[in-house]
């Protein structure tokens, strides 16, 4: 029982901590199915928790700071689109500036409107988002099984855990089962082909992108009014560049890219269990190198296992008519 | 007086300073098929795009019907009965038939009723027109035949009744291309309108019942086809007469100088593109080597010119063996030893197209004698050498000191040729010698590589396509698949035979 409990905890921890990854995934496969890569996860993350926290702060409700937090990406994700699809630039480098910009303003910003570098005021509950109990969570708790399922895994989440994993079908339904999605597919793997059949090349980049924006602010204000109640510098650490690894693994399918953004979940919830625990042969393993897994498993998972991945066929590049 | 279902009327277009259409006047009858016929450049192209609304005229009117209509992108010439096959196919490839086609005009967000209606409207529409299509097949499993057809029927769903068809004979084996001329000629027969753009006299011939001919960004001439013949258009095109059948003599063989022995290459993706091959060839002889695209003619070049890995088998050079599994001669010590080669693609190969014409007029050779000293290059030397070769082939302008892309293909074809021949190879590989480039510079092209020949050469020749290797070779192979299917001595060899043998059915 007390295994039980353990690993019932453990898939909890996994769903809160992936959470984050899958919106970004999702986010991510918006942008890049449609031909522009989207290096800036990392940073649209970044500033949607600053702008969620502050939002938050100010009006004293969560989802006026998550509204600001998407009304901020969408934005930056139109910027990186003006840069990249309108003028054609390089897309990986409009999305370092992204994010070079970004980590710099945000510590900027709170250190000029709170006083500390890089932190905002701590919010209060109803600044914040609060953990849900699903209904009848309590009751059920001593049934076998079903309410060790029910009420230790599912239930007492954040509004955001739920939201990320109902987002997954929505993002493949979309994607693979209507005419937006047979567009985005399309523009991101001949845009020729889109522009003769009369669609707006440019227009379609844009409002993949725009969805892309929406999906991220999710992500960043899961980090910053729910998991925690303020802002701290660099809270993201890295885990956009995460989500950008998981779609890759997942060939760019919201299916296969949920079950990589759980698999680096599952680690990272591991690691935090691992701390300080004395493990059978190898005694206690140092922090640094448990906190390592995720990485390193990003990198031999992409390295190797996956086998070759095949991206997009027209990403990166920009759409140029003939001469 | 049948009226126009196209009409155009001073059509201009720029790009930059170059003006690609020049006060353009064409009427195109409904019910027929219309050719327009010109050289690389001369516009065509750019006409059509405009037409189909990709490219925004200048000025210039367009009417449909005697309806004038004002294009701002494809859609409007599409909502106008207008389709085009362009030259690339505007196909999606991991997407279906279905997926491809009903891309732009699902009428629906959610597929469902829609897309059922299309799927049987499309069926009846591949019976009706025995287009034989699998709508759930992808895209990269079909055959390059198979994918124009879905771009026919691609227009077909979107309520064509002009069908605009730029060079679609381009990568077809002669047995698609009859396939093709079947269906335009139903089409037609269903009162479609068709636009055959080409550079290709006898798919004028065999086709059209009109042909306009284009050159240099204008008509110049508007003829009914029954009242020329290839020789005239040809004039046209050009601008002066046009030898059609080339000058050749028998070859004078000699001993066998390039031999290969059960040759196997593997492609970047691991993939065995050349099973097993072996041929030979004697000096004064041209070998041509034909196959649809794709086959492992590319992978065989390379690896004859050492700039792919061979898996087995041996390469002979005057009977030293210059290459084997363990041993692979660079391209630079084969050149050493006599052997040339000029690269299927001559932008990415055979070209650095940023450097100026100087430059790539003695690249690979620029460390010898007179072209550089102690490692130091003589420009002024360089240049003298180059005006004199440039006279010598004809390149067009003859500035050295341009940047090589600003050349057309002709000309940078002309640059590479004359790099590679001027050393007097003593065997040559040459792949797609004239792709892309104008008939007059063809002409040049050909007439040189006969005279390489005349002068004790084996040449290689590796085309796509069948008229080049029909009209230069001495002995034909035939590539499928990787292997040889087929030798054939010209003479004896008729084109439908070479069609089959290429599309592996022989």
């Amino acid at each position: 029982m007390e295994f039980l409990l353990d690993l019932a905890s453990l898939v909890n921890s996994t769903l809160r901590i992936s959470t984050p990854l899958v919106f970004a995934a999702m986010a991510g496969i918006f942008a890049e199915r449609s031909g522009v890569i989207d290096f800036s996860l990392e940073g649209k993350m970044l500033m949607a928790a600053f702008v969620a926290a502050v939002g938050s702060y100010y009006f004293g409700n969560p989802w006026i700071g998550l509204f600001m937090a998407i009304v901020m990406c969408v934005s930056l994700s139109m910027l990186h689109g003006f840069a990249s699809v309108t003028h054609k630039g390089d897309q990986v480098v409009s999305c370092v500036a992204i994010n070079i910009l970004i980590i710099g303003l945000t510590t900027a910003l709170a250190a000029a409107w709170f006083g500390q570098a890089g932190l905002t005021p701590t919010l209060t509950d109803e600044q914040r988002f609060l953990e849900i109990t699903l209904p009848f969570a309590d009751s059920l708790r001593e049934v076998p099984i079903i309410g060790l399922i029910y009420s230790e895994i599912l239930s007492g989440h954040y509004v955001f855990v739920y939201l990320g994993y109902i987002s997954v079908p929505i993002v493949y339904w979309v994607v693979f089962k209507t005419s937006f999605g047979l567009r985005v597919r399309a523009v991101g793997e001949n845009p020729s082909a889109v522009d003769t059949a009369g669609i707006n090349v440019f227009a379609m980049r844009y409002k993949a992108l725009a969805i892309n924006g929406v999906l991220i602010a999710f992500a960043g204000a899961h980090l910053s009014t729910a998991v925690n109640a303020n802002f701290f510098r660099e809270m993201s650490a890295g885990r956009g560049y995460l989500a950008l690894a998981a779609m890759i693994f997942g060939k760019w399918h919201p299916k296969t890219a949920l079950i990589a953004c759980l698999l680096f979940g599952f680690t990272d919830a591991l690691q935090i269990r691992l701390q300080g625990v004395e493990l059978p042969v190898v005694g206690e393993i140092p922090v640094q190198l448990i906190q390592a897994i995720p990485y390193v498993l990003t990198v031999v998972l992409l390295a190797g296992f996956v086998g070759k991945a095949i991206a997009p066929n027209a990403i990166g590049q920009p759409y140029i008519k003939e001469r | 007086m049948v009226s126009p279902i196209l009409e155009l009327k001073n059509i201009n277009k720029s790009f930059g300073h170059v003006q690609a259409n020049k006060n353009i006047n064409l009427k195109i009858n409904q019910g027929t098929i219309h050719g327009i016929i010109g050289e690389n450049g001369a516009g065509k192209s750019t006409l059509m795009s405009i037409v189909y609304g990709l490219y925004q005229a200048d000025s210039g009117t367009i009417s449909v019907s005697g309806k004038e209509i004002k294009l701002k992108s494809p859609r409007d010439s599409i909502e106008s009965g207008i389709g085009m096959v362009h030259q690339h196919f505007m196909l999606v490839e991991n997407f279906t038939v279905l997926e491809n086609i009903v891309l732009g005009f699902e009428g629906e967000f959610v597929f469902g009723e829609k897309l059922k209606k299309a799927k049987q409207d499309l069926k009846n529409l591949c019976d009706t027109y025995k287009l034989n299509i699998d709508l759930e097949s992808v895209i990269s499993d079909l055959s390059v035949g198979f994918r124009q057809r879905v771009e026919i029927l691609k227009s077909l769903y979107r309520g064509a009744e002009i069908f605009i068809l730029d060079e679609p004979t381009g990568v077809l084996t002669p047995q698609e291309v009859d396939e093709l001329f079947k269906i335009l000629r139903s089409l037609k027969e269903e009162g479609k309108t068709i636009v055959l753009i080409t550079h290709k006299l006898n798919e004028i011939m065999d086709l059209t019942s009109e042909v306009s001919v284009m050159r240099q960004g204008e008509v110049v001439g508007h003829t009914k086809t029954s009242d020329t013949n290839k020789e005239k258009l040809a004039e046209m095109m050009v601008g002066r007469s046009v030898l059609l059948r080339l000058n050749k003599e028998d070859a004078k063989l000699g001993d066998v100088v390039f031999k290969v022995e059960n040759l196997t290459v593997k492609d970047d993706l691991d993939v065995t593109r050349v099973k097993n091959v072996s041929f030979e060839i004697r000096s004064g002889e041209i070998l041509g080597l034909a196959g649809v695209t794709g086959n492992g003619q590319t992978e065989l070049l390379e690896a004859l010119s050492g700039i792919r890995k061979v898996e087995s088998g041996n390469i002979y050079l005057n009977d030293e063996k210059v290459s084997d599994k363990e041993n692979l001669l660079d391209p630079r010590k084969l050149k050493e030893k006599g052997l040339a080669h000029v690269p299927e693609d001559r932008q990415r190969m055979g070209l650095v197209t940023n450097f100026k014409a100087y430059e790539n007029l003695i690249f690979g050779y620029h460390d010898q004698e007179p072209y550089s000293k102690s490692s130091i290059l003589r420009d002024s030397d360089i240049i003298t050498y180059s005006k004199k070769v440039m006279e010598e082939y004809d390149v067009r302008p003859r500035s050295p000191q341009l940047i090589t892309s600003n050349f057309s293909g002709g000309n940078q074809q002309k640059i590479i040729l004359s790099r590679e021949l001027n050393e007097s190879p003593k065997i040559l590989l040459v792949g797609q010698p004239t792709r892309g480039v104008d008939i007059g510079a063809i002409e040049f092209i050909h007439q040189r590589l006969i005279d390489m020949r005349d002068k004790g050469a084996a040449i290689l020749l590796v085309s796509v396509e069948l008229d080049e290797v029909l009209s230069l070779s001495d002995r034909i192979l035939v590539m499928f698949d990787g292997n040889i299917v087929g030798e054939r001595i010209n003479k004896d060899v008729t084109d439908r035979e070479l069609g089959l043998l290429m599309a592996g059915v022989a």
